[in-house]
């Protein structure tokens, strides 16, 4: 039943959803570029954690003849590189921000807004990814002299992976953000997220690629979706995947962005019911 | 002294008024220390040893980490993180008109004592990792481990200062905090592990490796007297530098009405 004056309505609904975006997006930039300082030591706290990753995995593939489960040194070095642009793109707002926001009362605001307030942290987000490319991309030269990686990938690869970082980003932004909908229900999210963060340690590949892993281990990350937004990215770069390999993964990627935000909408839906504004 | 034992004496009952609260840290710790020793078993399954250390030495030395980030989470962070705020927001002109001195009060004045929870756990590690390593650990290197894990502690204090300082200067830098996480985490390994240029940074341009490599040392009796003369140097030294930058922040404070 779509009579000729809600399709132009739902035209105009796109239209005004993709403006949003681009205005949010454009702002976020600009405001974080105003702190650079912040985003760079942001991203050495957030880097030193794949390099000391990486000096572990190195010394005991040195020590164990040149490589741990198939892969050398120099793999690894390729490997944790790709993982901190992977991290600065999987990055999202955390139920630690949704336990202050609830705290402070400030969900009221976003009620009021006539979008679905996922669309202000997803926009907010994604503009700052370009302030942290840039930031990047520096710091990225110096371990790549530093740590000498096997870099080998052809254009399929980059294509799939430039696609796969924003599914990173989308993903693992949704799976936060409903986790961060229990502090409706409860002001402590934090044991909870920790708990995701340790599975995610495990399970997608941001401690260890997972072949690193016992065997079944990686079968039941096969089976999850942590490594969508780890492991999947990196390894469609620096990975030796197949071209049906890579393509598979973006339909999986795809299918499990649907699934979380399906997910999303239904906690959020009861979410809002159960919300009553703490203080004013 | 009265006053810091005063003061911690009322964080302490503070938070006792929430209970609930230790069962979500006890939680929180039970995480992590699951990762950190899912984390030394994955690692020694592929191997044997790292960089010389064995699986237990290793285990000690995550026990040592972990002691000391309880630490740091119970008595320096939260303190260092108010005197951040306090910068920004001018309301630091509270602790300037006492009439003590000024960075004992703002290192004592705020405290998480269930953050402690993670020293136990830490040390609890630690005494079992200690039983599994066939070496025994001698008088001498129990005086040594007790020594220099003091002096770490002072280290990780000194920097979180050093870092808290720079508030006075640059406003906006929520990311500290994650800066010295970040960091922290390199001190579960052994320093030895990583190249040389990135070794000297942990050891003295971030004193982090250092404070936590060298009690492990001492209580794997692996400890050479140059690096506990060292530490206990390195100690006085940044000590000293950290009290120094913090009067000359204090210097550039301009209080509220600014």
């Amino acid at each position: 039943m779509s009579s000729p004056a809600l399709a132009v309505r739902e035209e105009g609904k796109v239209r005004s959803l993709v403006d949003f975006y681009a205005t949010t997006m454009r702002t976020a930039i600009q405001a974080n570029f105003a702190y650079r300082a912040d985003t760079l030591l942001y991203m050495v706290g957030t880097i030193v954690e794949p390099v000391v990753y990486l000096v572990v995995w190195s010394t005991v593939a040195r020590s164990q003849g040149g490589d741990v489960a198939g892969i050398t040194a120099g793999e690894f070095a390729a490997y944790y590189i790709v993982w901190t642009l992977v991290r600065q793109f999987n990055l999202a707002f955390t139920p630690y921000g949704w336990e202050w926001r609830i705290r402070q009362g400030r969900v009221s605001a976003n009620l009021l807004r006539p979008i679905h307030p996922i669309h202000y942290d997803l926009a907010e987000f994604a503009g700052w990814k370009f302030v942290a490319f840039t930031v990047w991309i520096p710091v990225a030269a110096v371990l790549v002299l530093v740590f000498e990686p096997t870099l080998d990938f052809g254009a399929l690869d980059v294509a799939v992976f430039v696609v796969a970082i924003w599914g990173a980003f989308v993903l693992r932004a949704l799976c936060l953000w409903t986790l961060g909908l229990v502090s409706f229900w409860t002001t402590r999210t934090a044991p909870i997220f920790e708990l995701y963060i340790l599975l995610e340690l495990l399970l997608s590949g941001r401690l260890v690629p997972l072949q690193v892993m016992p065997g079944w281990a990686e079968g039941i990350a096969d089976s999850l979706w942590f490594k969508y937004t780890f492991g999947f990215p990196i390894e469609s770069l620096v990975g030796d995947l197949s071209g049906a390999e890579l393509l598979g993964g973006l339909v999986l990627q795809l299918v499990w962005i649907g699934a979380a935000w399906g997910a999303m909408s239904l906690v959020w839906r009861r979410a809002v019911r159960q919300y009553t504004a703490v203080g004013n | 002294m009265r006053i810091a034992l005063l003061y911690y004496r009322l964080a302490a009952l503070n938070e006792l008024q929430y209970r609930a609260n230790f069962f979500f840290q006890l939680f929180q710790a039970v995480i992590a220390f699951g990762t950190g020793l899912a984390v030394i078993a994955l690692v020694f399954s592929h191997t044997k040893q790292l960089n010389g250390w064995d699986a237990y030495e290793l285990l000690a030395l995550f026990g040592v980490q972990m002691a000391l980030a309880g630490l740091i989470h119970a008595l320096v962070q939260p303190a260092m993180q108010k005197l951040m705020d306090d910068v920004r927001e001018g309301t630091l002109d509270y602790v300037l008109t006492k009439p003590v001195d000024a960075q004992l009060l703002v290192t004592v004045r705020e405290a998480r004592i269930w953050r402690l929870v993670d020293v136990l756990g830490g040390l609890t590690v630690l005494g079992y990792a200690i039983t599994e390593i066939e070496r025994a650990v001698g008088v001498v290197d129990a005086l040594g481990f007790v020594l220099t894990l003091f002096l770490g502690a002072t280290m990780l204090y000194s920097f979180w200062l050093v870092l808290a300082t720079m508030a006075f200067w640059v406003v906006r830098i929520w990311a500290v905090g994650d800066l010295f996480e970040g960091l922290y985490q390199t001190g579960r390994w052994p320093i030895g592990i990583y190249p040389g240029w990135l070794r000297y940074g942990l050891t003295f341009l971030v004193p982090i490796g250092f404070a936590i490599t060298v009690p492990a040392e001492a209580v794997t009796s692996r400890l050479e007297w140059q690096s506990g003369a060292g530490a206990l140097v390195f100690a006085v030294v940044l000590a000293l530098v950290a009290r120094r930058i913090f009067r000359f922040g204090l210097t550039r404070y301009s209080g509220a009405s600014a």
